[in-house]
């Protein structure tokens, strides 16, 4: 019997009969349509939390497509959230291009850098590629204050972006259409992740994970494919980031430490490597435990927060994703009759 | 000329410390072939607790060993209750765990002392030593105290028994178990020994750069990339490609216009990248086989 | 003397969900030579590890009347038990000196190791010579005596030996169990040896056990099934 990983817990969802999907698309609707009420009902601070939380959705989804399904680890994904926020933060405050445009802009510039850093990196395997892309992390302030670029950059000022108004004239305020638009990409971006993962791409992505030696025998290009995925998992974090210049409406040097890297891998590792809605769960952890941990004590957040890190290691190192497949083993009544409902007998 | 040869020598000054960091990284590295990101705030905790001792009356060098010993105590701790149960996990945990440790050692430093910098006394001293401002007294005694403790070391693994029991416990733990040498302690020996040497370094940096929490991190970056271009199965290496970082980057500061100045980090970056690259040994290391 | 020196009571053992040996029973007295036969994949060296507490263990070891399975290797190895693994375990990068320093590691009586190593070098003139230079460097022969050496240095009440004589020339072969019969006689050194050279152990041993995936399938004294032909051609293919 298979050991039940989040990978293979997914590659089990892809393969449930349509019954079973059928309940999944439902069940997504309804969230869907909460999602669409949630803002209309919500104070306009709650409402940048959420298209905060959105963001880094897609950017922990970014990582995890390089982590969970390409095996290889990134502690410096903070630099390409960068390059994408300063992306469209500069398309907008120096090329008066509409925020609209930046977004597949910013994913472009990241997929190239991401492919081209990929290109070395790739040679690197686990704990060695955690530390090129540390370093990468630690570098990348650096590279933002470097002075040639300032003319473009603002140097360490950084650049104040406008805050774009609801189109046709909507009666809704600027942060709930910045929800929606976010929403839309996050629904592109994530149906996208899908789209790869079950494809002949992604299953290549799969192999080279499992086996890599195996993989390149069987004739998969690692070399481009390593690439290729750090290309696209870092297009994922530009996008995030060009998204969160617009919605933060500033961008500099140092909103992207070290720090940025660190909240986004535990992101990651919270929602479960491996398992697509995990981002969700990874992206809600970021943003709303530091100020639970500040709730329970002001300057030991980062305290807090490390704690529950290891905590989750050595309890749950699956995350969220682990922790909903225990409660579902668990809860086999309710199994049952979810399975009963769609009239699959056991 | 006279320019070069200052900072060649002020390069040497800090590349003591980045040798420091360097050698503390390998030591677990060889132990535990996972790379300690959070090396460098235990290294800021210490330096914080000396300063602490110092603003309690210690005279400076009772504060300085004293500290030396609360962090090997820590090191051992820290190994003994966080990284033994993990010992078999996959690498992801490893680095969870890092991460986690850095960003607790870094709260808890903030929380205690505030993230205002502060100043940090040198037991040696700013006055030039060596003619016309070539080198500055701390800069001659961050050399040798590094020296000092590298010999110390040096003495320790070659000539003792213990020192003996943990090269072998690194180089082959199931044949030193099977000679009876307590593995799982020289683990916890070897990280003890990875922070008192951090805690070293993190004094002796400190009076330059300032004490605050934040210190560390692009000197552990600068001792990453030591330990690289060193090899990481050496720590001789370690040492030797902490130096030659350290100069690298002086003289790159000063001869290199602009990026030299501003991009020191990046060249720390590159280093990395392309040394495990092109030669994953290490300029001083030895090859590394993998069997497929 | 003890008959119960070192016995083994439904030994099982697993390699994480793999089962490897199926509840061995032996028995071992001491100041004895036992060797344990068998072809590849039998369990022999299996059984050795299982010994030095290296794998995940069902059933009992008794050593000297204490158990042992369970405990940690390097607790083992303090004992009394000296284990000379498969492809010698030689510490290759440090000097045959250090290797055999490390074999007296545990040991808290210093005066007497510097004796011991003396010893030594009079079974072993080779690793005089060699003392210096770095184990890697030996000849296979050299590190199988260094090996020996090595576990000696243990003082040790019961050697375990996973194929001595693997990958050496005949007549080495023959030199070193010369000196595995003369260290059982005068160091009083019992020993468990694992062997695929059938023949060379029957004639060392006192007893012999005879593995078949992961089973005793026979045991007797080495003379009887030495001189046994119809036992000798079946099982041991000579």
């Amino acid at each position: 019997m298979k050991t039940d990983t989040p990978t293979t817990m997914l590659a089990a969802q892809n393969d449930k009969p349509s019954n079973a999907r059928m309940w999944r698309l439902l069940i997504a609707l309804s969230l869907l349509a909460f999602l669409i009420v949630l803002p209309l009902m919500s104070k306009n601070f709650f409402v940048f939390q959420l298209t905060l939380a959105m963001v880094y959705a897609i950017a922990i989804l970014g990582l995890n497509l390089l982590t969970g399904f390409n095996g290889q680890f990134s502690l410096g994904h903070g630099a390409f959230y960068a390059v994408g926020a300063y992306t469209a933060a500069i398309l907008m405050d120096q090329g008066g291009v509409s925020y609209v445009w930046t977004i597949p802009a910013a994913g472009i510039v990241c997929f190239i850098a991401g492919f081209l850093f990929g290109l070395p990196a790739l040679r690197l395997e686990g704990t060695y590629l955690a530390l090129a892309t540390f370093a990468l992390a630690v570098a990348m302030p650096q590279i933002l204050k470097f002075s040639p670029f300032e003319h473009w950059t603002g140097g360490v000022q950084g650049i104040v972006i406008m805050k774009p108004d609801a189109p046709f004239g909507l009666k809704i305020s600027q942060d709930q259409w910045l929800y929606y638009f976010t929403l839309v990409v996050l629904m592109l971006m994530f149906a996208w992740a899908y789209n790869l993962v079950g494809s002949r791409t992604g299953r290549a992505m799969k192999a080279i994970r499992d086996n890599p030696t195996a993989a390149k025998a069987m004739g998969i290009n690692l070399s481009l494919f390593k690439s290729l995925t750090f290309g696209v998992s870092a297009l994922y974090v530009g996008v995030a980031g060009a998204l969160s210049a617009i919605v933060v409406q500033f961008v500099a040097p140092d909103s992207f430490t070290f720090a940025l890297s660190v909240v986004l891998f535990v992101g990651l590792v919270v929602g479960g490597v491996g398992w697509i809605p995990g981002a969700f769960f990874g992206a809600l952890f970021i943003l709303f435990v530091p100020h639970f941990a500040e709730g329970i004590s002001k300057g030991l957040a980062g305290a807090v927060y490390g704690i529950m890190l290891i905590l989750l290691i050595f309890v749950m190192p699956s995350g969220a994703a682990g922790l909903l497949k225990l409660l579902f083993d668990r809860f086999a009544i309710v199994r049952r009759l979810i399975e009963g409902l769609s009239g699959r007998k056991r | 000329m006279d320019l070069f040869i200052h900072q060649v020598l002020a390069g040497l000054a800090t590349g003591a410390i980045y040798a420091c960091m360097a050698l503390a990284v390998v030591m677990i590295y060889q132990a535990i072939d996972h790379f300690n990101f959070a090396q460098g705030e235990m290294a800021m905790f210490s330096t914080f607790i000396a300063w602490q001792l110092m603003q309690w009356g210690f005279p400076y060098w009772a504060a300085f060993f004293v500290t030396i010993g609360i962090s090997f105590a820590a090191g051992v701790a820290i190994e003994r209750t966080i990284f033994r149960p993990i010992h078999n996990a996959p690498i992801l945990s490893h680095v969870v765990i890092f991460i986690a440790l850095f960003v607790i050692i870094n709260s808890f430093a903030g929380f205690i002392w505030d993230f205002n910098i502060k100043a940090f006394p040198s037991p040696f001293g700013t006055r030039p030593v060596l003619g016309q401002g070539l080198l500055s007294a701390h800069d001659a005694g961050m050399m040798a105290v590094v020296l000092i403790v590298l010999l110390l070391l040096y003495g320790f693994f070659r000539y003792t028994r213990i020192g003996l029991a943990m090269r072998a416990a690194a180089a082959n733990p199931d044949s030193a178990k099977l000679v009876g040498v307590r593995v799982g302690w020289m683990l916890a020996l070897g990280w003890g020994m990875a922070a008192a040497i951090g805690a070293v370094a993190g004094m002796m940096i400190a009076p330059v750069v300032f004490l605050e929490p934040n210190m560390m991190l692009s000197i552990l970056l600068y001792g990453f990339a030591g330990a690289v271009v060193g090899g990481l199965t050496s720590p001789v290496g370690a040492v030797l490609g902490g130096f030659s970082v350290g100069v690298v980057e002086n003289l790159a500061g000063t001869f290199i216009p602009y990026v030299g100045r501003e991009m020191k980090l990046s060249i720390a970056l590159a280093l990395i990248v392309a040394v495990l690259m092109v030669r994953p040994s290490g300029i001083f290391g030895r090859k590394i086989v993998t069997r497929v | 003397m003890s008959a119960h020196f070192l016995s083994a009571r439904g030994l099982s053992a697993f390699y994480s969900q793999t089962q490897v040996l199926f509840g061995l029973d032996f028995d071992m007295a001491q100041g004895g030579i036992t060797t344990l036969l068998g072809a590849n994949g039998a369990g022999k060296t299996s059984t050795l590890r299982s010994l030095s507490g290296m794998l995940r263990t069902n059933g009992e070891i008794r050593f000297e009347d204490r158990v042992i399975n369970g405990k940690a290797t390097e607790d083992i190895a303090r004992l009394g038990i000296a284990h000379v693994p498969e492809g010698r375990g030689t510490f290759v990068r440090l000097t045959v000196q250090e290797n055999l320093q490390l074999g007296a590691i545990s040991r808290p009586d210093k005066r007497a190791i510097a004796d011991d190593v003396e010893r030594i070098f009079n079974y072993f003139p080779k690793l005089r010579e060699r003392y210096y230079q770095q184990a890697g460097t030996l000849s296979g022969g050299e590190q199988q005596m260094l090996a020996i050496g090595r576990a000696l240095m243990l003082r040790p009440k019961l050697m375990l030996l996973d194929e001595p004589s693997f990958g050496l020339a005949p007549l080495i072969v023959q030199e070193l169990f010369g000196i595995l019969r003369t260290l059982n006689r005068q160091e009083k050194v019992s020993m468990f040896i694992v062997e695929q050279n059938a023949s060379l152990a029957l004639e060392l041993a006192d007893h012999a056990y005879l593995l078949e995936t992961g089973r005793v399938v026979m045991s007797g004294p080495a003379k009887d099934i030495r001189e046994d032909e119809g036992i000798r051609r079946s099982y041991l293919g000579y």
